[in-house]
């Protein structure tokens, strides 16, 4: 190991906390290949199974399929920006650069998502009751303000040009809009149950039989898309770090640029970057 | 009121899965691009790497 030292370009520093960051090495990109190939084949799954195996709704008809891409899709993206908030509290909790990172994937790839829900949902909305959006309709517009929400995240970073008062700010958001998405989505299904259908009714039961079991699967195959998704984004951004400061010891400390203003969490203030 | 007929249903059913497919396609073509600037690096600093190990091995 001293000879290694020893033998390094005198211009290049040595290695920051190598160690530490050593047996994270690769962390993200571990396994992504098997769990994308799970994720194809039980999105593949699911697909036959919507088309082909499960009975058509009796009152909504062929255009109750839709339901089974829009609801998980919608749960999912609910789900991911309360992990966002999970992740935020780690952050504020270790002063972790890496958990706002994660955190901060987590609301981007929810964020898509969400768009997705908006967009399906509207195409619904225009099969079943004849228009793209209804705006008496809670769950719809309730669903759209935490979009609206969430939306400012990305802005308010890059608002804020000192990485770790960026890091803390967006921490501090991710939590207080984190806490809002349950907190809203309760009171919406508390205070309504009249006009947008429900799929998880334990009351009613109105998914029954097949339907059901291709809603579930429909649930997990979106929620490893997502998963599958976050560790694609993270594995990206831990070999972008990785290969900066590839680049930094390799050309010395005096040529790296000063960081780019940037909405997207500052992976340099960790020496292992995001992983 | 009756479900709506499968030639009526059909294209918006269509539609949301085509949505649904086209963003994750999306997703991968963005991806791809990520991974073809990586690359690019990856090709840079094996250069750079290639000229500092040069310039040591000169007397």
């Amino acid at each position: 190991m001293a000879d290694s030292m020893t033998s390094t370009p005198p211009r290049a520093p040595a290695p920051p906390a190598a160690s530490a960051t050593g047996r994270r090495r690769g962390l993200y990109g571990r396994n992504l290949r098997a769990l994308s190939l799970v994720t194809a084949a039980l999105v593949t799954l699911t697909l036959l199974g919507v088309f082909f195996w499960a009975p058509n709704d009796a009152y909504l008809g062929f255009l109750q399929k839709i339901f089974y891409v829009h609801v998980p899709l919608a749960i999912v993206t609910l789900c991911g920006f309360i992990a966002g908030g999970v992740m935020a509290i780690a952050h504020l909790r270790t002063r972790d650069p890496r958990w706002d990172m994660r955190s901060y994937v987590a609301i981007h790839i929810s964020l898509v998502f969400g768009v997705a829900v908006l967009i399906t949902g509207s195409i619904w909305a225009k099969g079943a009751w004849g228009h793209w959006w209804v705006w008496d309709e809670p769950t719809l517009v309730s669903f759209l303000l935490i979009m609206l929400l969430y939306a400012t995240y990305q802005p308010m970073r890059f608002a804020i040009e000192d990485p770790e008062r960026q890091a803390r700010a967006a921490s501090v958001f991710a939590i207080t809009a984190g806490v809002f998405v349950p907190i809203n989505f309760a009171i919406v299904r508390l205070s309504t149950a009249y006009v947008h259908p429900r799929t998880l009714d334990n009351i009613s039961g109105n998914l029954p039989g097949r339907m059901q079991v291709v809603f579930w699967l429909a649930l997990l195959s979106v929620t490893l898309l997502w998963v599958t998704l976050w560790r694609y984004e993270m594995a990206s951004k831990h070999a972008t770090a990785q290969l900066r400061r590839l680049r930094r010891l390799l050309a010395g400390d005096e040529s790296e640029a000063p960081p780019r203003r940037s909405a997207a969490p500052s992976v340099t203030t960790s020496p292992g970057g995001v992983g | 009121m009756p479900p709506l007929p499968l030639h009526t249903a059909g294209p918006y059913v269509a539609a949301a899965y085509i949505v649904f497919l086209a963003l994750i396609l999306l997703y991968v073509a963005i991806m791809a691009g990520k991974l073809s600037r990586v690359e690019r690096e990856v090709d840079e600093l094996t250069e750079l790497a290639q000229r500092l190990h040069d310039e040591r091995e000169e007397p």
